[in-house]
């Protein structure tokens, strides 16, 4: 395609992933705007257009409220990203989804005011057709620039369906269960370069799991290797993948 | 003009969403409304039942820009919950963590969301043509804060390595020789930043309207990571209270008309940040900071809400310098790679550190087993919300007896919105929305 014109969207998020644009570096950020043209982002620039080619979407989707302004962004461009966990997955939003009492315990005796409405956080493919994902909490930076790539090149993005556990070998990191820790990379999606258990904190899989991953042997080995009463080896992988778990299903 | 209508839906150039909504009719302000929108996320919420190594992990994603700073006012108040006392090289390397954040977050605030207004662009892309030589500035001195940070937390947004107790990860001396002479190397960059700054200050508005000011203070140095809580009153008259009282001082409140929670102490209002922080603790701020505040006229007490990022500038410089000193003194004193400091019982605390929006708190509980039972996070930008509220009922009245048009009117209430560097994805975490009727 010619020169895309993107846009840029956020929904119930942090922001983070935006943020993450503005850490490439003066050369190969000014790089990227020879190859699209950026005509939409509220929170860099007060310009907006009718119609985009791609439009880049962060956050989740958590009330009805939100719906419709999905559909227009939707209406509107040829392509939709979901960028980030929140949107793609809903991410740690999703955390409290199993709770029952979230507003009450937040809001306390204003928990039924209508404005406060906030259902399940739920990916935004559950309101609109989304065409790809960038995974992550926060997403890689790179691998947001090589999905762009592939779409401004006509080609089809490689999305990984392996487990973190392969880049942690092929980065000869220490297995974190070797060192008396926990982790859940064994089921959790790769493609960021597992970063985390190199940093001497376990995987929490926040680009969610790998197809069909076995949710019970994780349990298992989460109390046997990793030592985790069963109260938090059952509930461990709420931490990102809340809505991916069996139990949400 | 006797009738102005303002409506400014989803203010753009600013984290998170906030509406302004003015009316006025036959010269009579008849509303005059900041409001919030933003999706609530529930953290407090979120926190609840899980261990106390995951919990900064967690509260980390309340704010994409001030990520470090949650995580480390999250670590300090588990830190205070389970008796742990860190480090001293701890405490050293976290100091200098939170001002690759200061640093890094007021570059992109000044640059990418107020400068366009200064130099009259709608956003800060068509500067790439007309102003590509700041731009580039920008994006550099951008990266250089990240990597800055990255190097310590592992990542600036949703930092890895920072833990109760500690660090699980350091950076090595080759890796703080290499970020001492990329400072170095930017110091050009910096000196640049300086003299925009100064070539656009005499386009801030001049609006004064004083207010309590709070901050963190502390004997040892300008306060950013650690103290104790301090207001400065209009009169120059301080006090100081003990972090634990977070609640007496930030005493939360509903509005009757509106659903926003607001904060108030001695006044109507108060108000954090940058320009709090120096109307606070300017004394203490770095040689070359207050070589540049007096270059830019700025000293305490200052009520112009408006110098709130200029008062980032000299912020930015401070930590610049502060922590090339920081670099030189682990240069010397080498780093160990320390075990985490173990918990010593479990119970309740709160933290409280300085993000670049202004003093944040947290409180955790904890159970026998270290799983979180209860949390509580008061953010700056839910403080700054009536402070903003009260500089709108002033200004606005200002402006209309100023006979300034709609659209005049309209972009000073942005800029001033702007100028507090709200975040309200941060502040939407609790009850700080307003519904659009």
């Amino acid at each position: 395609m010619s020169k895309p014109k993107v846009g840029f969207f956020d929904f119930a998020s942090c922001e983070g992933c935006q943020i993450e644009l503005t850490n490439f570096g003066d050369a190969p950020f000014l790089e990227l705007l020879n190859h699209i043209e950026i005509v939409e982002f509220r929170e860099a620039m007060s310009e907006t257009v009718d119609q985009l080619d791609i439009a880049c979407i962060e956050g989740s989707f958590t009330r009805e409220a939100d719906r419709s302004r999905l559909e227009k962004i939707r209406a509107r461009s040829k392509i939709v990203i979901a960028y980030g966990a929140c949107a793609a997955t809903a991410g740690i939003n999703a955390l409290k989804n199993h709770q029952s009492d979230y507003k009450k315990n937040v809001y306390g005796k204003d928990a039924d005011m209508p404005h406060l409405d906030s259902t399940k956080a739920l990916p935004i493919s559950a309101a609109i057709k989304v065409d790809y994902q960038v995974l992550g909490c926060p997403m890689d930076k790179y691998e947001f620039l090589d999905i762009i790539s592939h779409l401004v090149h006509g080609k089809e993005p490689v999305i990984h369906d392996y487990p973190v556990c392969m880049e942690c070998k092929r980065r000869e990191t220490i297995c974190r269960y070797e060192q008396g820790d926990h982790c859940i990379g064994q089921v959790a999606r790769a493609g960021c370069g597992a970063p985390c258990p190199a940093d001497g904190i376990p995987c929490e899989a926040c680009r969610g799991f790998v197809s069909d991953p076995n949710e019970e042997a994780l349990v298992k080995v989460l109390m046997e290797k990793g030592k985790l009463p069963k109260n938090r080896a059952e509930t461990k992988s709420r931490m990102f993948t809340a809505n991916m778990r069996r139990d949400a299903r | 003009m006797t009738n102005i209508h303002i409506d400014v839906h989803h203010l753009t150039r600013v984290e998170g969403h906030g509406n302004i909504h003015v009316d006025i009719k036959n010269k009579k302000v008849e509303k005059c409304e900041w409001r919030v929108p933003e999706a609530p996320r529930f953290f407090e919420s979120m926190v609840r039942g899980r261990h106390y190594s995951e919990v900064a992990r967690v509260v980390s994603r309340i704010c994409g820009i001030c990520s470090i700073g949650h995580t480390l006012a999250s670590v300090k108040a588990t830190e205070t919950a389970l008796g742990i006392e860190i480090t001293p090289q701890t405490k050293k390397l976290r100091r200098l963590l939170k001002h690759a954040e200061n640093f890094d977050s007021h570059v992109l605030h000044v640059y990418f969301l107020v400068a366009p207004d200064l130099l009259g662009a709608p956003s800060v892309f068509p500067l790439v043509a007309t102003h590509g030589e700041v731009v580039a500035r920008a994006l550099r001195l951008k990266r250089l804060g990240h990597e800055w940070g990255s190097m310590l937390g592992g990542r600036t947004t949703h930092p890895t390595t920072v833990l109760p107790g500690g660090f699980s990860k350091f950076p090595t001396i080759d890796e703080l020789k290499a970020l001492k002479e990329k400072m170095l190397a930017a110091v050009p960059d910096l000196l640049e930043t300086v003299k925009t700054v100064q070539a656009l200050a005499p386009k801030v508005p001049i609006f004064s309207n004083p207010t309590e000011y709070m901050a963190l203070h502390s004997n040892d140095e300008y306060a950013l990571y650690d103290g104790d809580i301090q207001t400065v009153m209009p009169d120059g008259k301080k006090e100081t209270w003990k972090v634990s009282d977070y609640k007496k001082v930030t005493n939360e409140y509903v509005v009757p008309a509106s659903t926003a929670k607001y904060s108030k102490n001695k006044m109507a209002s108060y108000a954090v940040g940058a320009l709090a922080r120096l109307n606070n603790n300017f004394a203490q701020l770095h040689p070359e900071a207050k070589k540049i505040a007096e270059l830019y006229g700025l000293k305490p007490l200052n009520s112009n809400p408006y110098m709130n990022s200029v008062a980032q500038i000299i912020e930015a410089a401070h930590s610049f310098h502060e922590s090339l000193a920081i670099i030189d003194d682990l240069l010397k004193t080498g780093i160990n790679d320390e075990e985490l400091v173990k918990p010593a019982r479990f119970g309740t605390g709160a933290g409280a550190t300085e993000v670049p929006r202004g003093i944040l708190f947290h409180e955790y509980s904890y159970d026998k087993d270290g799983i979180c039972t209860d949390g509580n996070c008061i953010i700056p930008t839910n403080q700054n919300h009536a402070n903003i509220q009260r500089d709108f009922d002033k200004l606005v009245p200002e402006l209309l007896s100023a006979n300034k048009t709609e659209k005049e009117m309209t972009l000073a209430l942005e800029m001033l919105v702007r100028s507090y560097d709200p975040c309200i994805s941060c502040s939407t975490h609790y009850l700080d929305i307003t519904f659009i009727k």
